[in-house]
């Protein structure tokens, strides 16, 4: 269960320490813009010493550097043998972006002897070229298991100005869901970028929860807990998914073909929407 | 009839003070207080040595107090509380006595009972009329509440007001009445007003600090205490006022009207007060402009003795009838002990001011602190000194889990139905011990420079001196 993502920079000691503890259900450990120029090194060796000590319980991902900085490689070869969750490539706008990196990931892995695909991929997508391959992208390689859109970069290249309203990036939200969903992957929105403007956070989280985005991210950890309140399913919900399986299984032992619930058919959608309500309520177990 | 006297100076020989005898400030006016060195500094010039300090607090705006050690003006300090400045002296050995440190409630008790005697108390007051009638709620050097002056006030064989703020006789809405005072003196100025009420006291911003808060906040709604008439205190740390925060937003969620509020307060239970989530404040202490301002025109905000609020000797205290108190801590050994006295290197920093207190009162006292400060493990094996016992202490909340003092199994359990992450003490030690190292015990010498006394005057632990660099 992916609600939300955390940022957090791969240069700060004390960050990492405590980046299991924030709340995040995934934690984006940077080596990209986070981290000057001269400092590469290393929040490169800090980081893969945090994944290799700290033990941390969420799910750890590591946003590289571009494929076209002389970076890249390197962060992948101190970083892959501590077997993170997930690489972030950034600036991903083609397929062979994604091939390139994952053709790394695999000479590493068979170095480390990990089993192939092991670490998976969410590409940054953060260009106009990156949305409008989005689903190439997303289908380029097994290991890519979700797409993520980056609006400050992506609005920066469409030379428009990012707005809280945030109607400049409507079509590359709609663009990368559909992309994402043709392709059977997740997708993931971009941060909220004002730290204290928490009711705008919550507005934009439901937006794209409306979207049909699974999560979102974010650069501050106040705003995860209200990313995942948003994100998870409430409490009518998980109630509406379990009456609709209570209802299937007594048309069952009553014989009956055709369900309705609450006055409507009880149609394959509504199940599969069901399952999902009830996967995710499961996932989080009470917790926020 | 009048109280006033022309000069400080003249007030103390009227009052009759000597050598060996032993005079007591309040702390209100905190880090911006000026009486307590004026006075020191006009006792120093009519010769008088070898007194005895009982101050509510020691701020580091008492640093000219080290002065008058060295020149033999002061030999002995009692008190709650005790700032680095002036905690770094004593640690080194500057007095030859032991300092005897007592808390918040026991302080009030051992004056009232004549175990702790005052020859002379010199009252700090915001306003004040001729006759000695005094208030801290108004005047250009503010600070709200009076409530750790009245026992001195009452006690003493002598006890003098000193204002920048004399008002027309009667003061209206007084705290300390006229028939406990002997003499007032007007001054220029008793405090920085930048010093009394710093206006800084706010909520963390720090993401551990949150995530503390967040737990320490649903940790008391899973408790079974949040229910109508729920009573609660909490300190003006960033996390402890994130956790209030947190909780008033719980509160108003579900509706549940507390009682009352307690202790030093702070904007933050101003709010609470207001959004109608507590009946009353009881207000022994004011930490910013806007509780200074409510203690001024709500009459559900109200002042409190430190008899009232934490006297353990009192017939009741307010302490005693609290559900939860959040509080700090520097150190919390795997027996719950915590120390809020010294630093890591054994330097006097602090004390239990009403920590104690709250922690024996309150249903659910409730520590919250980082698993580590600065690359050093909060929760170790053994504090360097025990300022509150572990039996009274029930939850430590950190970012990596809530430990829960194996006397209350129960509330452990409410935690865990919760969802709220439940470890052993142990194992978050070792987990600070593992991301830290374990620090190595500071050098200290065999001499005692500090006794704390827990509230009940019984020796709870001894605060030894470290070697001066």
């Amino acid at each position: 269960m992916r609600r939300s993502m955390l940022f957090l920079p791969g240069n700060s000691p004390n960050i990492l320490l405590n980046a299991d503890f924030l709340g995040a259900d995934s934690i984006i450990l940077d080596l990209e813009d986070a981290v000057a120029l001269t400092e590469k090194d290393s929040a490169r060796i800090l980081v893969r010493n945090a994944i290799r000590s700290l033990n941390y319980t969420r799910e750890v991902i590591v946003r590289i550097n571009p494929v076209d900085s002389p970076y890249w490689q390197k962060d992948l070869q101190q970083i892959l043998p501590v077997k993170p969750d997930m690489i972030m490539p950034t600036k991903v706008s083609c397929a062979k972006d994604v091939a390139v990196v994952a053709e790394e990931i695999s000479r590493l892995e068979a170095q480390c002897g990990f089993a192939e695909n092991t670490v998976k991929l969410i590409p940054l997508i953060e260009t106009a070229l990156g949305v409008e391959n989005a689903y190439e992208i997303a289908s380029a390689s097994p290991r890519v298991a979700a797409i993520f859109l980056g609006g400050e970069d992506f609005t920066a290249d469409m030379r428009c100005k990012r707005t809280k309203e945030g109607t400049e990036i409507l079509y590359a939200r709609s663009r990368m869901v559909l992309a994402a969903r043709a392709a059977g992957v997740d997708v993931y929105d971009t941060p909220w970028t004002d730290v204290e403007d928490y009711d705008g956070l919550i507005e934009d989280a439901k937006f794209a929860k409306g979207l049909g985005f699974s999560g979102k991210s974010s650069i501050s950890p106040r705003h995860i807990p209200f990313i995942n309140e948003v994100f998870s399913p409430t409490e009518e919900e998980i109630q509406y998914a379990k009456d609709v399986f209570a209802t299937i299984e007594k048309a069952k032992a009553e014989g009956k073909g055709v369900v309705s619930l609450r006055g409507k058919m009880i149609d394959a959608p509504i199940v599969t929407r069901a399952r999902q309500v009830l996967e995710a309520a499961e996932a989080i177990k009470g917790g926020r | 009839m009048s109280k006033i006297i022309a000069s400080i100076k003249e007030a103390i020989r009227q009052s009759g003070l000597s050598d060996g005898m032993t005079i007591s400030f309040h702390h209100h006016l905190r880090n911006g207080d000026m009486v307590a060195v004026m006075v020191l500094d006009a006792i120093a010039e009519l010769g008088i040595k070898d007194v005895n300090v009982n101050i509510s607090s020691v701020f580091d705006t008492h640093g000219p107090m080290i002065e008058h050690i060295q020149n033999g003006v002061i030999t002995g300090i009692e008190t709650d509380y005790m700032g680095g400045v002036v905690g770094r002296a004593v640690s080194e050995g500057i007095l030859n006595k032991p300092v005897t440190f007592r808390t918040h409630g026991g302080r009030p008790s051992d004056i009232i009972s004549g175990k702790s005697p005052i020859d002379v108390a010199f009252i700090a007051a915001p306003a004040a009329d001729c006759m000695g009638n005094c208030t801290g709620k108004v005047g250009k050097s503010a600070c709200g509440s009076l409530g750790y002056a009245f026992a001195d006030a009452m006690y003493a064989k002598t006890s003098i007001v000193i204002t920048d703020n004399l008002v027309d006789y009667p003061l209206m809405d007084y705290s300390i009445a006229e028939n406990y005072i002997d003499y007032v003196v007007c001054v220029d100025k008793i405090g920085e007003p930048s010093g009394i009420v710093s206006g800084t006291t706010k909520i963390t911003k720090d993401p551990v600090g949150l995530v503390i808060a967040d737990y320490a906040a649903r940790a008391i709604e899973a408790s079974g205490l949040l229910k109508d008439g729920f009573s609660f205190q909490t300190g003006a740390g960033g996390a402890s006022l994130a956790a209030a925060k947190y909780l008033k937003d719980i509160m108003m969620k579900q509706g549940v009207k507390g009682s009352y509020g307690l202790g030093g307060i702070t904007s933050y239970m101003v709010d609470m007060l207001n959004s109608g989530c507590f009946e009353a404040l009881y207000d022994v202490q004011c930490f910013d402009l806007d509780a200074v301002r409510s203690i001024r025109e709500n009459p559900k905000h109200m002042e409190v003795t430190a008899a009232h609020y934490a006297s353990p000797t009192a017939k009741s205290s307010a302490v005693d009838s609290l559900d939860v108190v959040i509080l700090g801590a520097t150190e919390i050994d795997t027996q719950f002990n915590v120390n809020v006295h010294t630093d890591s290197n054994g330097y006097i920093m602090g004390g239990s001011g009403g920590h104690s207190d709250t922690a024996a009162g309150a249903k659910m006292a409730m520590i919250v602190a980082p698993l580590s400060r600065a690359r050093l493990p909060i929760v170790v094996d053994q504090v360097l000194c025990k300022s509150t016992p572990g039996d009274t202490i029930d939850v430590l909340v950190t970012q990596c889990g809530i430990a829960v003092n194996p006397r209350r199994g129960e509330l452990a359990e409410r935690f865990r139905q919760a969802g709220l992450p439940v470890r052993d003490i142990c194992e978050l030690k070792d987990m600070a011990q593992r991301l830290n190292g374990t620090p190595k015990k500071p050098q200290l010498s065999d001499r005692v420079v500090a006794n704390v006394l827990y509230r009940d005057g019984t020796l709870l632990d001894t605060i030894h001196g470290v070697p001066a660099k």
